[in-house]
């Protein structure tokens, strides 16, 4: 099952770069549809925060995962690159586990 | 602004420099992708498949964030999601098109390589003309390739030899990758406004939608939000 998801997923994915090398500009350049495409990630990304923050199966919790994100809200308001958020969000949250 | 100027050697070393500079900083995320995919459940091998077939970061973290895939359901939301975050690589490849003008197999090989950085680079060499952005294209996409692929085998290995995940806080690094890639999208009232939307959707969804439906159902807010105008952006 991991295998077919890994595969569909990605061929799904090339065809989507490949439809707009290859597809006359008509449809994809609509500013609607460009406006929407942009947008697409903000509401997936933001949903998928809360989601693997607050989320196990079908119940909201608050553990040691939220205290990692509010870290990593912090060091990202501090300017902080990609990595040193993810590090610092996973040492918070691995410090409590040890508590 | 079509120009075939020739590209003098001194910019095209200048843009390598940053294009591979850029590709090695994006690369190391690879490392948390191939934690997060073997927290997930996912062997090397599957999350090495993932960063070389699929290659778009976002989608690949997407796949392995739903959990555990034990079940059909769970396959479709990690599909879903993928796709719906590659959706934008379809609007990069359009404006890539004209740039590159390839066919055949150097064009499936460009396809690959249309991600967020390949073309941000490309794009900002515009003052220089075509062969400037070509080469920003091509040496930045192949540089995140094997950069990204790289670091994802050795994050993936890393964690298979360290054990429990959650020990080592990786629960946690999930939901933060998710943020940091949110993060620089976040300018503006109408991706706050989408942001917040699809926060509270998921927050109330959550607990009574079956597992990964929350997450999709999200998409319902840049599909609103997009469709209005286009004033703000």
């Amino acid at each position: 099952m991991i295998w077919a998801t890994v595969l569909i997923s990605s061929l799904g994915c090339f065809l989507l770069k490949y439809a707009g090398m290859a597809m006359p500009d008509a449809w994809l350049s609509s500013p609607r549809v460009q406006r929407i495409a942009n947008l697409m990630p903000v509401a997936l990304l933001s949903a998928l925060v809360i989601a693997q923050t607050f989320g196990v199966g079908q119940t909201l919790v608050l553990d040691a995962r939220a205290a990692g994100v509010a870290v990593a809200i912090v060091v990202l308001l501090l300017r902080a690159p990609f990595p040193v958020v993810v590090v610092a969000a996973a040492v918070t949250s691995a410090l409590l586990h040890r508590l | 602004m079509n120009q075939e100027v020739e590209l003098p050697d001194n910019e095209r070393r200048r843009i390598t420099r940053d294009g591979l500079s850029l590709a090695f900083t994006v690369g190391l995320y690879g490392t948390a992708f191939g934690a997060a995919a073997s927290s997930s459940g996912l062997s090397p091998w599957q999350a090495l498949a993932l960063s070389a077939l699929l290659f778009s970061g976002a989608s690949q973290f997407a796949v392995v964030g739903v959990g555990v895939i034990t079940s059909w359901p769970l396959a479709v939301t990690a599909i879903t999601g993928a796709l719906l975050l590659g959706t934008r690589n379809a609007l990069y490849g359009l404006r890539m098109a004209p740039i590159l003008q390839v066919r055949g197999l150097k064009r499936v090989a460009a396809a690959q390589i249309t991600i967020d950085e390949s073309t941000g680079v490309a794009i900002s060499q515009e003052h220089l003309g075509l062969p400037a952005m070509r080469h920003g294209f091509w040496v930045t996409g192949l540089g995140v390739y094997v950069f990204w692929n790289s670091f994802t085998l050795l994050g993936a290995l890393g964690a298979d030899a360290l054990g429990d995940p959650a020990q080592f806080g990786l629960d946690a690094a999930v939901p933060a990758a998710f943020l940091g890639l949110l993060w620089p999208r976040l300018k503006g009232r109408t991706p706050w406004a989408v942001g917040m939307a699809a926060a509270i959707t998921v927050l109330i969804l959550l607990p009574h939608a079956p597992v990964g439906v929350p997450v999709i159902s999200s998409a319902v807010a840049a599909v609103i939000a997009g469709w209005k105008n286009g004033g703000a952006k």
